[in-house]
């Protein structure tokens, strides 16, 4: 293994931006300390990490959104103050952000105008962006509204933006997390395009195929310090996760599924109309997931994945009562606890607002989602309405432990724990009442490696203790590595469903991309 | 002078102090900030610029005291809601009581006192048309300036640089606060704007409308220009419909009820609310229209990354 400790190494004329000894300290706590690293021209450099590592904080901090505690930064060898964004982008470092910083009412022109620091046309603009976007292959309307656009147009539109600055150092934090796989091809000719021209880019990813195909160093930051720097070409995937966890990551072990016929969830025929002007109408879906099975449903976010969530859970009610059934069940008219008191459990997409209120304590949180389905337990003197809290806390306790929750308190609050231990807290609430169907939307969405794997391990249990489980999900790896069979979700309609044994991710990224495998193998 | 422009010049001196005060309060909304305290804004405007047209004997100086003091009173709610993050709507409603209070204190030497007129401003030639000469050129200051306001609020927010980053702060303080752009900043002006604004349109009442001090005079039109701006999707030329169609409504239901129509009047005063809200809701029906100018982050308070 190639890994060289980082002294303070002092900058030199050939890196386009070094950083020297940077600490950013939230009052005791250091989010980054004494990190260096050094980015040389036209070169792809890779910033990995677990979540809670310290990568979004340094990124922060070398666009100007967040000021060092101590420490430098060297542009082209200057030592330089970088006190704002639009400084960064004076000085040539774009930025692509990982939640994109679009605005959704405006077109996307306008989106491109407002980061230009100087007054320029609209038609302008228009004119230019059309320009870069057919010289690096990313094709864009100038005139469409964010709102309309798909994740991966308006990643283009993202990128586009940050191109009309000519920067020479450009920032992509986890940009093919949202990607299909022939996206995020195309996104990689984009950056070998930019990188022959000489301009260096800073890849952050927790994709490690993807980083090793792509970068050439590598730097890997644990606990808010560099704990390495990596040729990614010379490792193995599990040798630099080895670096990011600083123990091995367990590959999930998956026994042999033993399915039987018994139907646990089915979905039949179930159509909706958009209910906002963003929405996706769902058409014709049916699905069946016999008990000790995983069904995978891949997809582009904003097919109707969340639309499809919400009609299973019972946040939007179906028109006809049969449309979902549970354990044989109709259950299409019935909400959510009832749906729960079942034997179903849900654990949505969005892990603060949705999942769990952030301001609210993990016990109080426990309560809130499992009051009902739980009333027997949770309650004191009979169900007369009386908070049994030794109970809950019991309950919250027990998940802490077995999900290996960490934390810094006995209960904090929901929205001070790191995303990955959030969602181990989230999906073992769940998991802790033995569900018989499990419903999860983006079991592992921005977790990190290790927490990733034991999510998934849980998963994999659950259903192999006889539960249906059924997964949504746009990581197409977590998709094959889950599912006993997978459909994908494109434009409201879900796909038939494959064996994973019999299926790969090229046929499951052309279904993506809305291309009919068939079709095409006719056509070809 | 006929009937019928006496009758047109009494809805555009109705409509005038609705739309100015819609208008400040639509730019505010469009930053993404909620200043329910446009009537307390309105009452200081009335007040002060009744005081200082009768402490200083010109009207002119009365309204741009009133546009002063709705400022300063709009800067304390952009004090406590932006700077301090407070509860916008909270904040708002005190503001409004605030300013009823304290109106009432300050103008309670004022009632029953002959005011100052803010007398029309004849357009030479123009004002000779006949007809719209009367109406439209021989009127006071503060409704050529509504005008102005319109177009130039349309202008400033769909075409100049200044008003896509203010629909940009509204839409999303956190993706305009990584790109760099004050949301601090746009927000504080976009409130003072509303503040001016709903100071002048509440000069408008005490110099134009009435030249006199009344306790409580704004009666509820603050409220009026707050539910106008919604109705109209956040749209200047809606408001401007909304404004002079409540106007209208507003004084044709005093011609009726001095026709003797034998109608409640109770049903007759709510007329010009219920024909307000009909109409404004059957034009913005198109939901993906209103989706796209509701301003996103409106009412959110914006506490940046350390």
């Amino acid at each position: 293994m190639n890994i060289t400790a980082t002294n303070s190494s002092p900058s030199t004329a050939s890196d386009m931006l070094s950083v020297s000894n940077i600490t950013k300290l939230y009052g005791e706590f250091p989010a980054n300390q004494d990190i260096n690293l050094n980015i040389m021209a036209g070169e792809i450099h890779a910033l990995l990490g677990e979540n809670g590592a310290g990568k979004s904080t340094l990124v922060k901090m070398l666009y100007g959104s967040l000021q060092p505690t101590s420490g430098t930064i060297y542009w082209k060898g200057e030592a330089t103050t970088v006190s704002s964004p639009s400084q960064a982008r004076g000085l040539g470092i774009g930025m692509v952000f990982q939640h994109f910083s679009l605005f959704e009412a405006l077109s996307v022109s306008e989106n491109i105008a407002l980061s230009l620091s100087k007054e320029i046309r609209i038609g302008e603009v228009t004119k230019k962006a059309t320009e870069l976007s057919q010289k690096y292959g990313l094709p864009l309307n100038p005139e469409a509204l964010i709102g309309d656009l798909s994740v991966g147009e308006r990643q283009r539109v993202e990128i586009v933006r940050c191109l009309m600055q000519n920067p020479e150092l450009i920032i992509l934090d986890e940009p093919t997390s949202v990607l299909t796989p022939q996206e995020a091809e195309s996104l990689f000719e984009t950056l070998d395009i930019l990188k022959s021209e000489g301009r260096s880019i800073l890849f952050i990813s927790h994709r490690l195929d993807e980083v090793r195909r792509l970068c050439d160093r590598a730097t890997i930051l644990r606990f808010g310090e560099v704990s390495g720097t990596c040729d990614p070409k010379q490792e193995t995937s599990s040798s630099i996760a080895r670096m990011m966890v600083g123990s091995d990551v367990n590959s999930i072990s998956k026994k042999s599924s033993k399915t039987n016929d018994n139907t646990l969830l089915k979905v039949s025929d179930l159509s909706q109309p958009a209910l906002t002007p963003f929405a996706i109408p769902l058409s014709n879906i049916s699905i069946d997931i016999h008990a000790g099975e995983i069904l995978g449903i891949a997809g582009v976010a904003g097919n109707g994945q969340s639309e499809f969530f919400d009609a299973i859970s019972g946040e939007v009610l179906s028109s006809k009562h049969s449309q979902v059934q549970i354990r044989d069940n109709d259950v299409g008219h019935l909400n959510i606890n009832e749906r729960r008191k079942l034997g179903a459990s849900f654990v949505p997409e969005e892990r603060l607002g949705h999942g769990a209120v952030s301001e609210f304590k993990l016990s109080d949180n426990m309560l809130l989602a499992r009051h009902k389905s739980d009333d027997v337990a949770f309650q004191r003197f009979g169900r007369i309405g009386m908070v049994w809290r030794e109970m809950v806390e019991k309950a919250t306790k027990r998940v802490c432990d077995v999900m290996d929750v960490r934390k810094a308190d006995v209960d904090p609050l929901a929205g001070s724990l790191s995303g990955g231990n959030l969602q181990k807290f989230i999906i073992g609430r769940e998991l802790d009442r033995q569900p018989s169907i499990l419903v999860i939307n983006q079991p592992t969405w921005g977790v990190d490696a290790g927490a990733a794997a034991h999510i998934r391990q849980s998963i994999v249990d659950l259903a192999r203790s006889g539960s249906a489980v059924l997964i949504i999900s746009q990581d197409l790896d977590e998709v094959f590595e889950l599912s006993d069979c997978i459909a994908v979700m494109f434009d409201g309609s879900l796909s038939h469903s494959l064996e994973t044994s019999k299926t790969n991710r090229e046929e499951i990224g052309l279904l993506m991309a809305g291309v009919n495998a068939s079709e095409n193998k006719d056509a070809a | 002078m006929g009937l019928v422009e006496a009758i047109l010049l009494t809805i555009f001196t109705a409509a005038t102090p609705l739309l100015i005060a819609a208008l400040g309060e639509l730019v505010t909304e469009r930053s993404g900030v909620l200043n329910l305290g446009v009537e307390g804004m309105m009452i200081m405007g009335a007040v002060s610029g009744f005081a200082f047209a009768i402490y200083t004997g010109n009207a002119y100086i009365g309204a741009l005291a009133a546009i002063i003091v709705g400022m300063l009173f709009s800067l304390l709610f952009a004090f406590l809601t932006i700077s301090l993050v407070t509860n916008q709507v909270a904040t708002g409603l005190a503001l409004t009581i605030l300013g009823l209070g304290l109106s009432g204190l300050w103008g309670e030497g004022f009632v029953g006192i002959p005011g100052v007129k803010l007398e029309p401003i004849i357009v030479p030639f123009l004002s000779d048309i006949p007809f719209f000469g009367k109406l439209f050129f021989q009127q006071d200051i503060i409704f050529y300036f509504s005008i102005i306001l319109l177009i130039g609020v349309g202008w400033f927010l769909f075409k100049s640089r200044i008003g896509l980053i203010l629909r940009a702060v509204g839409d999303s303080h956190a993706s305009a606060h990584a790109l760099g752009l004050s949301v601090v900043k746009t927000r504080y002006l976009a409130v003072m704007f509303g503040g001016a604004c709903s100071g002048l349109a509440g000069a408008h009442l005490s110099l134009v409308y009435t030249t006199q001090w009344i306790e409580n005079m704004t009666a509820g039109r603050g409220w009026i220009a707050l539910a106008l701006v919604v109705f109209a999707s956040w749209r200047p030329n809606r408001v401007l419909l909304g404004a002079y169609l409540f106007g209208t409504v507003g004084i044709a239901q005093l011609h009726i009820q001095a026709l003797g129509v034998n109608i409640p009047t109770q049903l007759l005063t709510a007329l010009p609310y219920i024909a307000t809200i009909v109409v404004l809701v059957i034009i913005s029906r198109n939901r993906r229209l209103t989706m796209m100018n509701t301003p996103a982050s409106l009412g959110k308070g914006f506490v940046p990354d350390r």
